[in-house]
């Protein structure tokens, strides 16, 4: 059911002229195309910095070609989990599968090339590079050609194509946000992470921020998206999992997590009614 | 009491015969083109001299301020790594032709640079900078210390070097091959690196890693691999430089390193650390001005020049000519 209001808010809105360059794109697939697999499989992750146990066993999946959202109020260890799965952090325990692959005791490098890429929280552009050399080094593990990809991505932000030769420190908060993005698509991934991506835009910035998400995943793109903004998340996802304290505490579809009166209450900002 | 006296000191009697020298047509101004022709012919060697010791600390300067710009740490055992590469140089000629103890020198010190980074930074990389720098003092003194057992505290002589030697006269100079040869062959390898820095891709992930460590990861950017790089293009330089400058001297000491490091490192303080241009300028003008001051008589003073400079830079430019603003991350 929310797969449908998916496809139907994806397609509503009105986001770049993407049809045509998205060729090269079908190594995705596309949703549908047979029985949808977990590509990522996280089981019983925990993650610690010294005796703080940031993320404490936690289990959750991410089917391919769907969004899954990850919502947590401040310090919940959303930010732990997905770095621990690029292994910037190292996890105490517990197991990632990447398409049945185990990931912990890979280097960053490594998994980057098994298909995966985190749009860091807070943007984390190379401020002194160019949008254009960033874009290069979002390709970094490529040796084709990029042309057809930077095309699509220009397609998709076309403030960033204006700004080609810019140095990416120069953008504003929201542009940096949609390079970062950007620079996470050139690397051709499978799974596409992004933490707090809403973070300090304004509402009509955040707007495009989730069309830009969903056009991602209509063309076959697997997402696992942190956020604080439960209510925009929660709308775009197909499954949701809420956490607190380093714990998993809910989980569902998104739409049913998005009506469920615990949630409404908690991050929502909604009384129960 | 000397303040008072000036024309009773060393410098004041200095500056008098400098007053003296004057030129003037019979009453009317200073004759300030006959001037200028004077200093240039009289100083013209020194100038050649300050140019040639300027390319020189401008290539060690170069392994200080990338280090520092992608790792954000003073690396101290640069100028022993120089050191390293002239003893290298002369224990090799003893036992081949220059032709092959050159790039061997080349080689044992890139490899060296590289070594003491996997050594000594690399266990540290996310350890406090104080305990890299630590670390890298710790270095300078090892290779001293080794150097010191190894030559047994005695100068080795550097071996003469047959084309560079050579003189050759330039003007109202005379001087060797190599104080022509060090500001050309500088300037070819630095518009090299730059091109490297700023148009090829590992280039590219030398700059993001200078920026940051955990995004280069992100992109897929072999962190290590590109600080290794790092070291070995330092090294190289330190390599080139040290022949350059140990052909203008008898004989290596295990302190040879620290001058003419140090002085690459006000170099590149005073071109704003970081930056590869700036380090350039800043040992040029190093370079030229202390041998000015030896041109005036004042060789005592040519040393402190460097030191007086440090210090000003760090009271009014702490970032240096081309310094970015203070940004104490990594
Ligand atoms: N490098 C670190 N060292 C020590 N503690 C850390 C570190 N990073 C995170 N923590 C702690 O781990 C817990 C979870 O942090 P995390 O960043 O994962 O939360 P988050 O859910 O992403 O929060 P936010 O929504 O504010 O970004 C917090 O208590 C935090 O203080
Ligand atoms: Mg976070």
């Amino acid at each position: 059911m929310s797969k449908d209001t998916n496809r139907a808010a994806a397609t509503g809105n009105t986001v770049g002229t993407v049809g045509s360059v998205s060729a090269g794109w079908d190594h995705l697939g596309k949703r549908g195309d047979g029985p949808e697999r977990n590509l990522l499989e996280v089981r019983n992750l925990k993650v610690s910095y010294g005796g703080i146990e940031a993320v404490r066993d936690i289990s959750f999946d991410v089917p391919e070609h769907e969004i899954v959202t990850l919502i947590g109020a401040n310090g919940a260890g959303k930010s732990s989990t997905l770095r621990s799965i690029v292994a910037l952090e190292k996890p105490a325990g517990g197991s990632i599968l990447f398409e049945g692959k185990e990931l912990t005791g890979m280097g960053t490098e490594q998994i980057v090339k098994n298909g995966i890429t985190l749009v860091p929280e807070g943007r984390r552009v190379f401020v002194n590079l160019s949008v254009y050399e960033n874009l290069r080094m979002g390709a970094y593990l490529r040796n084709d050609d990029l042309q057809s990809d930077l095309d699509w991505v220009y397609s998709l932000f076309p403030r960033l194509k204006e700004r080609s030769w810019q140095a990416a420190g120069t953008l504003s908060g929201g542009e940096q946000q949609m390079l970062a993005i950007a620079r996470a698509l050139m690397s051709r991934p499978k799974m596409i992470m992004m933490d707090e991506p809403s973070l300090g835009l304004a509402p009509i910035i955040v707007q495009e921020v989730f069309d830009i998400i969903r056009e991602i995943n209509r063309m076959g793109m697997t997402i696992l998206l942190v956020e604080q903004n439960a209510n925009m998340a929660l709308k775009a996802a197909d499954m949701g999992y809420v956490m607190e304290t380093g714990r998993i505490t809910l989980s569902g579809a998104g739409q049913d997590l998005a009506e469920n009166p615990v949630v409404r209450e908690a991050y929502l900002g909604k009384a129960r009614t | 009491m000397a303040v008072r006296y000036p024309e009773q000191s060393g410098a004041g009697s200095l500056h008098n015969k400098y007053l003296t020298n004057i030129r003037t047509i019979p009453g009317k101004y200073p004759d300030f083109k006959g001037l200028l022709m004077d200093f240039l012919s009289k100083n013209l060697p020194y100038f050649l001299a300050g140019v040639s010791v300027g390319g020189q600390y401008a290539l060690i300067a170069i392994g200080y301020t990338m280090v520092y710009g992608i790792l954000r740490l003073i690396n101290f055992a640069h100028g022993d790594i120089f050191m390293v590469a002239g003893l290298v140089t002369i224990y090799a000629s003893t036992v081949m032709p220059l032709y092959l103890s050159i790039p061997l020198t080349i080689l044992v010190t890139v490899i060296l640079g590289m070594m003491i980074e996997r050594v000594a930074y690399k266990p540290l990389r996310n350890s406090p900078r104080m305990s890299v720098m630590i670390s890298a003092i710790g270095v300078s003194y090892l290779l001293q210390n080794l150097a010191l057992y190894i030559t047994g505290g005695l100068a080795q002589v550097y071996p003469t070097i047959p084309f560079i030697s050579n003189t050759v006269t330039i003007g109202s100079a005379t001087t060797k091959v190599v104080t022509i040869l060090t500001p050309i062959l500088m300037i070819v390898l630095v518009v090299l690196l730059i091109q490297l820095i700023n148009h090829t891709k590992i280039g590219m992930a030398m700059r993001s890693v200078s920026t940051d460590f955990e995004t280069s990861r992100l992109m897929g950017i072999n962190v290590n691999r590109v600080i290794s790089m790092t070291f070995i293009i330092g090294s190289f330089l330190a390599a080139v430089g040290s022949i350059l400058y140990f052909t203008n001297y008898p004989s290596v000491i295990p302190t040879s390193g620290g001058m003419p490091g140090l002085k690459a490192f006000v170099a590149a303080v005073f071109g704003g650390i970081g930056s590869i241009p700036g380090a350039v300028i800043g040992a040029m003008l190093i370079g030229i001005v202390e041998n000015l001051i030896k041109g005036a008589g004042w060789t005592t003073f040519s040393d402190a020049f460097t030191f007086v400079l440090l210090i000003v830079v760090l009271l009014f430019k702490p970032t240096g000519l081309f310094g970015e603003a203070a940004t104490d991350k990594v």
